[in-house]
């Protein structure tokens, strides 16, 4: 029993993979066409300079039989936007996949979306939301599951496309051979082989995404103030009321929720994702769980299949049948013209775009802006550079004392998952009381809360890491008696390092994000504030400053999208080339 | 008697080409003609890269070809044709579809009645010998039952034609016999329903074993060398001297054309020739074998390849390097070490390194362009990328890189010169 279990799939995640370390002008292009995206929404939002509308909902009250019910809202958001992911997922990663044009412009997308604070989205698009349905309280609701959706759908996305390019050739054959209409090739092939790598991103977006709904509930921005029937609002009154007992049990309601959802949904779908592998030999280990042997038993999953069989069958009995596809044709001088087209397309937008940009920023913003947006950034960079080395200093030797001992990996893996999937930010009060009982410096102290909840990420794929390690490989080093120093250093960090790559690139990015309400917090009238960018985009939005919060987000995607480029994705080549078992 | 009605196949001047860096398409294909009647059995014999798995390709419907024309059946294939069904080299089993899915999915693209389709599939699973596998997934099940899913996946779907592509060159040796043996029952006693088969193969005792006739395709580019009628019985004996005779006059056919190495063994000429991925040890294994006892010296090529277990694929590469570094000359099936063949296999490691070294040097034009430009220039160092460039304008990305590669390892073993493959870089001093 060399190996816990495989929680990683075969894929470098979003931001690692790519061809180019250098930004070319394809990301250029596309960067520009995403901030002038920004800065229509910015403008639009001002615009609608809606007065203060009063939201008519039923206010948070901090009496415990509320909060199961307020924990089933805040998950049933969860779900809401996990559907609007997985829709935007096979939508638009099968399209990127199928046509070259598509992908040409969909991929950096997708790079830098993820690269930009999806906490930054919620100021554009509570505003819009709420016009959309005045007077409701679905405006608020849709604002908070976008937000939430804004973190899961590109990594699923990318995962999805990355399957989707991988299908094995000979199996693409066999679909063509017996002439599949691509309704049929879809479900039989295509989705089959792209489900374990989906699944588990997936299910690492949702962990993500507690974070996010715990977040996007309670928002202030300008005069509105949206405080939506959730774990989140009850905390934000908590933290107003100055109610420390609330903010335990909030604590304890996260953790129950977690719990079911790792129990009940996580490891089930986990186990029976595994059917999927693509793999000619029987693994011998096996993700396990209790609820699917239970629905297995109960001959639940058999029956599930069949009805989405038959509805498979049913519709590829109504499409009419296709003409046989002509075995692939070659580029035709029309195919040229339209590329021609296609490119005179793109620049005129990015054209208009720039255009866009430009005259929004010299109404509103001055240079110094820049330079102080970008000063903010570094102190925020620092902070993250120092936490992730001290985070990894720690949870490296640990992980790699833990995964290198099975019977201890088997133990603590399923909490380091749950650790990373905890919303962090429920746990922020508790740390405000004691920098405030204390008189901290919040410059210092407010900044461990950033990686509070995103440390996991490297525990957990060190783990995984240090289980795949092959035995051979480290009785050989046993047997050279290497010396402590040179064990770390040519056994096994070379061993592990793709993981802990990955691992620390989602820490890294989701310790930005966290920037944005880590750097400000507040305990009743006490207000702490750490000087650093996300605070500055914290305190844009609750001004309803939109020009500073595009400008605080921009300048963080680019950081974030330049920390990925120059150094996560040559580290994790070079993991790749050089250290790559198997 | 050739009369027009009973061909179910015509492949006509088929013409493939590829588009290269440069200049010219690379000709894979040149010329083919072909027909396959009713109630025959055919294999296509040739060597890796001779361009038989594109030729089965054309005719399945699943490439267009940059020229001539496949019919069946009196009928032009311009797609994936419902006439003929493949089973691949590679099994290409859907893992997450059970034995019985697996059978029912072409059915199930034909859109036959779902009582229909499980009649179907479990009859051809219980002709295949597959019965009690139905639930089973592919990974639980060993190659040579894999294989029979795909055979059985092909015969669901009644075609005329059954195309094999090198159907049993991923399974061991024994399995692979008793697969053929069972497909051979049952073709014999007309239990299959298909017309003919079509296969596709390098190993020449199984194109003798299983075929009534065996088209031979040679490389560069892939055309018809030589069509053998083989009329032995079936069943069929190996040790039968008729059969041998047979499989030797192959082997002399195949090498035949390799007897004047002037008009090059490898595509390409000058530093563009595509050189082939050969270890130096294993030349060396090679060269020990012939000059050990029975050979001394020289081998009959069939005679070698059965105890070394090497099928043509394996042995015909490292015999022609041999030959392209005249270590070796290999002509009608046969192998013969030449002097500096003979020499090398007495010499000790070192001189060993030395004389290859030589040879390397002398035969291979890009090791000795590769010297050339790192003697000439002050640093002694040069970029791979450089060479790989120069290759490209000649060959493929792919071709390159395995030239290069060969290169790369031919003249490391030689210690011709040097190279770094963290920093890409060739050079003349060996690292201490």
């Amino acid at each position: 029993m060399a190996r816990t279990r495989r929680i990683e799939v075969d894929q470098p995640p979003l931001g690692l993979a790519g061809s180019g370390l250098k930004p070319n002008l394809y990301d250029l292009t596309i960067f520009i066409l995403i901030a002038a995206g920004f800065v229509a929404l910015a403008h639009g939002a001002r615009e609608i300079a809606a007065p203060a509308e009063r939201l008519v909902g039923q206010p948070i009250v901090l009496d415990p039989a509320y909060l199961p019910e307020y924990a089933l809202r805040t998950t049933l958001r969860m779900f809401a936007a996990i559907i609007a992911s997985l829709i935007f997922t096979f939508v638009i990663a099968t399209l990127a996949a199928k046509s070259r044009k598509a992908e040409l412009v969909i991929l950096p997308a997708l790079d830098i979306l993820q690269s930009v604070p999806v906490l930054g989205f919620l100021t554009f698009t509570v505003a819009y939301f709420l016009r959309l349905f005045p007077g409701s309280e679905l405006g608020a609701e849709c604002a908070a599951v976008f937000a939430i959706f804004t973190s899961q759908a590109w990594n699923m996305a990318f995962s999805f496309y990355q399957s989707l390019r991988t299908v094995p050739r000979d199996l693409v054959e066999v679909g063509r051979h017996f002439r599949l209409s691509p309704w049929l090739s879809f479900w039989r092939l295509e989705a089959p082989f792209a489900a374990p790598g989906l699944i588990w991103n997936t299910m690492m977006s949702m962990s993500g995404g507690w974070f996010f709904v715990v977040a996007s509930e309670a928002i202030t921005v300008g005069d509105t103030t949206i405080k939506l029937p959730g774990i989140g609002s009850w905390l934000a009154v908590a933290i107003d009321a100055k109610d420390i007992r609330a903010v335990v049990l909030a604590v304890i309601a996260m953790a129950v929720v977690i719990l079911l959802y790792d129990q009940l949904v996580f490891r089930p779908i986990v186990a029976w994702a595994d059917k999927f592998r693509f793999e000619q030999t029987a693994a011998r280990e096996r993700p396990q769980s209790w609820v699917y042997d239970l629905w297995r038993r109960a001959r639940l999953v058999r029956r599930t299949a069949q009805v989405m069989g038959s509805a498979v069958r049913l519709v590829e009995r109504l499409t009419p049948r296709p003409a046989p596809p002509p075995a692939e044709c070659d580029r035709t001088v029309s195919a040229r013209l339209f590329d021609v087209l296609w490119i005179a397309l793109v620049l005129a937008l990015v054209a208009y775009a720039l255009w866009r940009i430009v005259l929004f920023t010299r109404a509103t913003l001055g240079f110094d802006d820049v330079v102080t947006a970008f000063g903010l950034g570094l102190l925020t960079f620092t902070r993250v550079a120092v936490l992730i080395a001290l985070a990894s200093a720690i949870w490296v030797p640990i992980g790699v004392w833990i995964g290198l001992r099975p019977w201890a990996a088997t133990r603590v893996q399923p909490v380091a998952q749950f650790l990373a999937a905890f919303p962090a930010n429920v746990l922020f009060p508790i740390a405000v009381v004691a920098i405030v009982a204390w008189r901290l410096d919040p410059n210092i102290w407010l900044s461990p809360l950033m990686v509070l909840g995103t440390q996991w990420y490297i525990l957990f794929n060190v783990i995984a890491g240090a289980s795949a390690f092959p035995t051979d490989l480290r009785e050989a080093s046993t047997l050279f008696r290497l010396r402590q120093w040179q064990w770390w250093r040519h056994v096994i960090l070379p061993g592990i390092l793709p993981y802990y790559v990955t691992g620390a690139l989602t820490a890294a990015g989701g310790s930005w994000n966290a920037a944005i309400v880590a750097e400000v917090a507040s305990w009743g009238d006490t207000k702490l504030h750490a000087a650093g960018l996300g605070a500055y985009i914290a305190d844009a939005t609750t001004a309803g400053d939109y020009a500073r919060v595009v400008l605080g987000i921009g300048v963080m995607s680019v950081l974030v999208v330049s920390c990925n480029r120059l150094l996560w994705r040559p580290l994790y080549r070079l993991a790749e080339r050089r250290f790559r078992l198997e | 008697m050739m009369d027009k009605l009973d061909e179910l196949l015509i492949v006509d001047h088929i013409r493939q080409a590829y588009p290269k860096g440069s200049g010219e398409d690379l000709l894979v294909l040149d010329d083919v003609n072909l027909r396959l009647r009713d109630n025959e059995i055919v294999s296509l014999l040739g060597r890796s890269g001779c361009g038989k798995s594109s030729l089965l390709r054309i005719i399945a419907g699943l490439m267009p070809s940059t020229g001539g024309n496949v019919s069946i059946g009196g009928r032009p294939v311009s797609g994936p044709a419902p006439e003929v069904a493949m089973v691949f080299q590679t099994f290409a089993l859907f893992p997450w579809l059970t034995v019985l899915e697996n059978v029912e999915l072409g059915l199930e693209a034909q859109r036959v009645p779902a009582a229909e389709r499980h009649k179907r599939a479990l009859a051809a699973i219980d002709l295949i010998g597959l019965d009690g596998y139905e639930s089973a997934y592919p990974k639980e099940l060993s190659g040579g039952m894999r294989q029979r899913v795909g055979l059985a996946r092909a015969l669901v779907v009644h075609p005329r034609i059954l195309l094999m592509d090198e159907a049993f060159s991923a399974l061991d040796v024994l399995t692979a016999e008793t697969l053929r043996t069972d497909l051979l029952d049952l073709w014999s006693e007309g239990r299959m329903p298909i017309s003919s088969i079509l296969l596709v193969t390098h190993n020449i005792e199984e194109a003798v074993l299983m075929s009534d006739r065996i088209v031979v395709l040679a490389s560069n580019p892939g055309r018809i060398s030589a069509e053998i009628k083989v009329d032995l019985p079936q069943p069929r004996n190996r040790l039968d001297p008729a059969f041998r005779r047979l499989v030797d006059d192959i082997y002399a056919r195949m090498t035949a054309r390799a007897a004047k190495p002037s008009q090059g063994l490898f595509p390409g000429t000058g530093i563009s020739m595509h050189l082939p991925r050969v270890s130096p040890n294993l030349m060396a294994g090679l060269m020990e074998q012939v000059a050990a006892e029975p050979h001394r010296g020289k081998a009959d090529l069939p005679a070698l390849a059965g105890p070394l277990q090497m099928e043509i694929d394996d042995l015909f590469p490292v015999a022609e390097t041999l030959q392209l570094l005249r270590f070796a000359e290999v002509a009608e099936g046969d192998i013969k070490l030449t002097d500096a063949g003979r020499r090398f296999v007495d010499l000790a490691p070192d001189d060993r390194k030395r004389l290859f070294a030589q040879q390397v040097m002398a035969y291979v034009p890009l090791v000795g362009h590769i010297k050339r430009v790192l003697d000439e220039r002050e640093s002694h160092a040069a970029p791979a990328s450089r060479f790989r460039d120069e290759l490209e304008d000649h060959m493929s990305v792919q071709f390159a890189d395995q030239t290069l590669r060969t290169a790369t390892s031919w003249g490391r073993f030689g210690e011709v010169f040097a190279y770094d493959e963290d920093t890409g870089v060739f050079s003349l001093d060996n690292p201490a």
